[in-house]
């Protein structure tokens, strides 16, 4: 899987606007909807890029945030792959009135929020402009932030560099690399695997807890899934090692 | 080996999450090799970064990517997520 791919497994947050198409009472409806937070059924739409198969979907939050009927002005947080569209259809029917969705906007991908630092395309041209014509690069690397944000949102384990060069040249990560290590960590997560100068170097799969390292101080904690760091960055200390050792 | 810690809970905050670590063993980190990505130049942050950009409703994601491609003068480019095509 490509790092963007830890990205896309991520949960999502929205705001949608939901049309009622009979009028329900206030509290009917909070009613309603709360009975979808939690892990819910949802057979993907016709028109959908995946397997039509009945799935389970966790709706993490959902708040209505407004409701002047026919329109609910909706915020759902919930587990990626989960339609909205059809998370609305669903509440509709349960109301008995039924609804469709009116409108849609992504307000959070991930660790990506639609706030401050979202970049418009017109801003990023100038900042293109900025850089190239007039030599100042600084508004361009505000907006360029380094590609470790992409998994800020995953539990995370420094290690050493010996550590680095095992990993970039596809070896698993063993628990006496490891400098410093997130609290909760479960077997079965996706970990990003830092440097100590804070560089992403990997991503792999926990075989361990955390209390588990601490308490082996050996064996392997995480079998490398996507190695991001170039080869050539650290040398090969490992050998060294091994030749010392 | 301070820096790369602050960086990580720097990710932490960014995503919004409060996390503790546990410090399992010193190392020193040599200076001859890698740096901090706080200290990358604007081509190395073109080589390996992410823009959080606001698509408006108009193109596709592949050619805002295709667009943003060519703006940077960046061979590889790629999208986070799209959004389920309206109807």
């Amino acid at each position: 899987m490509k790092l963007i791919g830890f990205l896309m497994q991520s949960s999502k947050e929205y705001v949608t606007v939901m049309q009622l198409h009979g009028e329900v009472a206030l509290n009917t409806l909070k009613e309603v909807v709360g009975l979808f937070k939690g892990k819910i059924y949802q057979k993907p739409p016709v028109r959908s890029s995946v397997k039509r198969a009945l799935r389970v979907r966790e709706i993490l939050d959902i708040e209505i945030l407004e409701y002047e009927y026919p329109y609910v002005l909706l915020r759902v947080d919930c587990e990626h792959g989960t339609y909205v569209r059809k998370l609305i259809h669903d509440i509709g029917d349960i109301l008995g009135v039924g609804a469709h969705m009116r409108e849609l906007r992504r307000i959070r991908t991930g660790p990506f929020k639609e706030d401050s630092d979202l970049i418009k395309m017109q801003e990023l041209s100038e900042y293109v402009y900025l850089w190239r014509n007039k030599g100042d690069p600084s508004f361009l690397m505000k907006a360029v932030k380094p590609g470790e944000y992409i998994v800020s949102h995953l539990p995370k384990v420094i290690v050493n560099d010996v550590a680095v060069s095992a990993v970039t040249h596809g070896a698993d990560l063993t628990v006496p690399g490891i400098s410093v290590i997130h609290e909760k960590i479960r077997k079965g997560d996706p970990v990003a695997i830092f440097s100590l100068k804070g560089e992403l170097v990997a991503v792999g799969i926990a075989q361990m807890h955390t209390e588990e390292v601490l308490q082996t101080r050996r064996g392997v904690f995480a079998k490398t899934q996507r190695v991001v760091m170039s080869r050539e960055t650290y040398p090969p200390l490992w050998k060294k090692h091994r030749g010392a050792g | 080996m301070l820096k790369g810690v602050e960086f990580v809970k720097k990710l932490d905050e960014f995503a919004s999450l409060e996390r503790s670590y546990i410090l399992v063993k010193e190392f020193p980190t040599s200076g001859e090799y890698g740096k901090s990505p706080e200290e990358r130049s604007i081509e190395e942050l073109l080589r390996f970064g992410v823009i959080n950009l606001d698509k408006p409703p108009g193109p596709t994601s592949h050619e805002v990517v295709a667009w943003v491609k060519e703006i940077l003068g960046v061979s590889k480019a790629g999208h986070g997520g799209t959004l389920e095509s309206p109807t």
